[in-house]
């Protein structure tokens, strides 16, 4: 319910198997546990996606619903990205207001949609200044063994990219459109044991982790957003490391995202 | 409240007595129950029916957060129901709102009815559920994905809790409404049956209806909640399947 | 016949009161869980880590339903108070015994017997407590297995807490093993699987490791000898024809036949 203690034996045998490059579970200090993307699992959705790596499981729902544009940015439809970390997922989260680290979630998953430009928000507009298009990406853990940002980005993505504009519906057109998908950015996350640096982190990594760095990039080849958390540090050689690593990673997981076999 | 001002009313029972889906009167949506969905959970359930998509989980008996709700005489149950934002066709603001709250309190008690209690004192069995998609009777499809991960999570029980409800579309008592059904029908009773007991610790009810005609919703219902109780410990079986499938046939 | 653990009595019948297997033992008949969280019971060996240090005791998660003290006086140190967190701290992980449940669901545990202490090096494993009758097997035969062709040395806790020593391969395969279990406890043939999976994965030397000794028969050792149903595997895959029951007798008997009376 609060913070779960990690044995420290366990936190230093996995910091020991890193320095030979080996993982608790068997893993290269390269290697994703294994990824399934299903778009269109919820029906009630007007995009959506369910995600597993290995046991860690997110879905993610998109909606589309007519709004007014900000007042700074009347020509462009609105992003809204919303991670819920809802305590059916780990015992180590309590019901209640969300907690730092689901807003987290929802804002580096928002930064990795929003900086690739993802979606072309100018194309969410329906009358400038009056009516636009806004775009709610609903992401919901249902089980956290590691790797939430990936996961939850991946499931936002594969949303997106089967998403339909309800156009007909709202009265807006005469005819539903697909949402139309300009970037696929994906978010790769390493955390650091000791001088090792490994990938899609298990829960129990990321409790024994010195320093976890996401990054996000998009199909182009450019590094789109970044977030370093847990307590740790890394050095500019450790990042040059991981953003080669992220990029190489990335061109598999869009195509996992997009729904074609891994 | 057969006609809601102009709105043109869909046919919801054919002449031959066929529902909108094709069903008849006293039939159930289907109905698939996985045991042991998820892997961080004491217990967890998955449940689709019909149109629904429901996720439940269970944690405990454990230590009570705060500590102030805790009980020196038994573990407390505490349920929550809450819906994805994008499980109804128009978006929910995440977090509870009052009818969450509402489903929740009723849900708990349900449970505290048949869970024994007194067996962990000082501690709390949390019961989750997230409904996916929703499309009518999600409270009684939480109630049937939790029970069967309670059951999961090794939680003594007087019995497992199958629920289901029972409503009036187009004057006649219907078996497990779908959405249309149900925005459109005249009564909704929604209940939950404890097999062992034959007694219900869930009951609720809108609408209009007679006595007589709520005496049938009622027998609908229990009857309904039989057959949802094979599907429940059928999924339980599987789960904890032996791989030998002929055996637990055998005499006693 | 009289309700067991597991079951409970209404109007002359008895009833199984969570998932399991039905036993049979005039007088008694009783459910053996398949599942569900760690129950203590007195005279368990478990495995735990320190969570919290005050002044005279330590508390533990032992994976029960309540967070466990071991007081100062039950280990075989002397301690002046305050001074316990030289002792042990937050994130060791230790064996001890189960001494007694008092009413308030308190559970009282003892580092002093043969065998229990403070686990230095090695690693943990995690599994379903109802599992770790599998774990061990038929007279200690699983356990044995594991250890002899992993070289590992293992403390099988009751908790399903499992602690494993050895070379970095070994503590990896007998993981893998303990995953094995878990996922595939239930069907029959799974000590031919473990063999199997340990054959295949047989590395030269690795064998015949002389620390291997089978810590997870202490319970015998800790206040006197206990029922053998307690930790041999229920013997649900030969002698009971039930199948897992949930609710009312008739489930618990698939047969069909009514209910006796008791």
């Amino acid at each position: 319910m609060t913070d779960e203690v990690a044995a420290e034996i366990l936190t230093t045998h996995i910091l020991d198997l890193a320095r030979s490059g080996r993982r608790l579970d068997g893993r290269g200090t390269n290697d994703y546990r294994e990824i399934k993307v299903e778009p269109g699992f919820v029906v009630t959705a007007d995009g959506s996606a369910l995600t597993t790596i290995g046991t860690t499981k997110v879905v993610c729902g998109v909606k589309l619903e007519p709004g007014k544009p900000f007042p700074d940015t009347p020509n462009a439809g609105v992003l809204t990205t919303n991670a819920e970390l809802v305590p059916l997922s780990s015992p180590t989260f309590e019901p209640g207001p969300p907690h730092p680290r689901a807003i987290e979630v929802s804002r580096v998953v928002d930064r990795a949609i929003r900086a690739a430009e993802t979606i072309d928000l100018t194309r969410l507009c329906v009358t400038p200044a009056e009516k636009c298009w806004t775009c709610f990406v609903d992401i919901h853990v249902l089980d956290h063994t590691g790797n939430l940002i990936d996961a939850a980005l991946l499931a936002a993505l594969g949303a997106l990219t089967h998403a339909t504009v309800p156009a007909k519906r709202f009265g807006i057109r005469d005819a539903d459109y697909p949402l139309e998908v300009k970037h696929l950015p994906v978010e790769c996350t390493f955390v650091r044991l000791g001088d090792t640096i490994v990938v899609d982190p298990s829960f129990d990594e990321e409790q024994a982790a010195q320093g976890r760095l996401t990054v996000a990039t998009d199909e182009l080849g450019n590094v789109v957003a970044m977030q370093k958390g847990l307590i740790g540090a890394f050095s500019p050689e450790d990042v040059n490391q991981v953003v080669e690593r992220a990029l190489r990673h990335g061109e598999r997981l869009r195509r996992i995202a997009q729904g074609s076999a891994p | 409240m057969g006609s809601i001002g102009a709105k043109e009313v869909p046919v919801l029972l054919s002449p031959e007595g066929r529902r909108i889906d094709g069903r008849r009167l006293d039939e159930l949506r289907p109905l698939k129950i996985t045991a042991g969905a998820l892997h961080e959970a004491d217990g967890s359930a998955y449940v689709e029916w019909g149109a629904n998509k429901v996720m439940a989980a269970v944690y405990g008996p454990r230590e009570v957060h705060p500590r102030h709700l805790q009980q020196n005489n038994k573990a407390i149950v505490q349920c929550r129901y809450n819906m994805a934002a994008f499980s109804v066709d128009e978006r929910k603001r995440p977090g509870l709102d009052r009818r969450s709250q509402e489903i929740s309190k009723v849900i708990s008690e349900a449970f505290e009815s048949v869970i024994f209690a007194e067996e962990y004192p000082r501690t709390s069995i949390d019961v989750y559920i997230e409904v996916l998609q929703a499309n009518a009777g999600t409270r009684c499809a939480g109630i049937v994905a939790a029970s069967v991960a309670l059951a999961d999570a090794g939680i003594p029980m007087v019995d497992l809790l199958p629920s289901v409800a029972v409503g009036k579309v187009a004057g006649e008592i219907a078996l497990d409404l779908k959405k249309e059904e149900d925005n459109y029908g005249e009564a909704d009773v929604p209940m939950a049956l404890v097999p062992q007991s034959g007694r219900l610790v869930l009951l609720q009810m809108e609408g209009h209806l007679t006595a007589p005609e709520l005496a049938r919703a009622l027998e609908l219902g229990v009857r309904g909640c039989r057959s949802i109780y094979e599907t429940m410990k059928q999924a339980l079986r599987d789960r904890y399947a032996t791989g030998e499938a002929a055996e637990p046939q055998g005499a006693a | 016949m009289r309700p067991g653990p597991g079951t409970y009595r209404v109007d002359g019948r008895i009833y199984a009161s969570v998932l399991g297997l039905l036993q049979r033992r005039p007088p008694l008949v009783r459910i053996v869980p398949l599942s569900g969280r760690y129950i203590p019971k007195p005279r368990d060996v478990v495995v735990g880590t320190v969570t919290d240090v005050q002044g005279t005791f330590w508390l533990l998660d032992i994976g029960a339903p309540r967070w466990t003290p071991l007081h100062m006086t039950g280990t075989p140190w002397k301690i002046d108070f305050g001074e316990t967190g030289q002792y042990l701290r937050v994130g060791d992980a230790v064996v001890v015994a189960v001494e007694s449940i008092e009413a308030t669901g308190r559970i009282g545990v003892t580092m002093l017997g043969e065998g229990l202490g403070k686990l230095e090096g090695g690693t943990i494993a995690t599994i379903s407590p109802a599992k770790v009758p599998r774990v061990i097997g038929r007279s200690g035969s699983m356990i044995r297995t594991i250890t002899t062709l992993t070289g590992c040395k293992v403390v099988v806790g009751q908790n399903g807490r499992i602690w494993v020593d050895g070379s970095p391969e070994g503590i990896i395969r007998a993981r893998e093993c303990l995953r094995l279990i878990e996922e595939e406890g239930q069907r029959s043939g799974l000590t031919e699987r473990v063999q199997a999976y340990l054959d295949s994965t047989q590395t030269p030397g690795s064998t015949h490791d002389h620390r291997s000794h089978v810590l997870g028969e202490i319970p015998h050792s800790v206040g006197g000898p206990r029922e053998a149903e307690v930790i041999l595997p229920p013997p649900a895959d030969a002698a009971e024809p039930e199948g897992p029951a949930e609710g009312s007798e008739d489930d618990a008997r698939p047969d069909g036949a009514p209910p006796d009376e008791y």
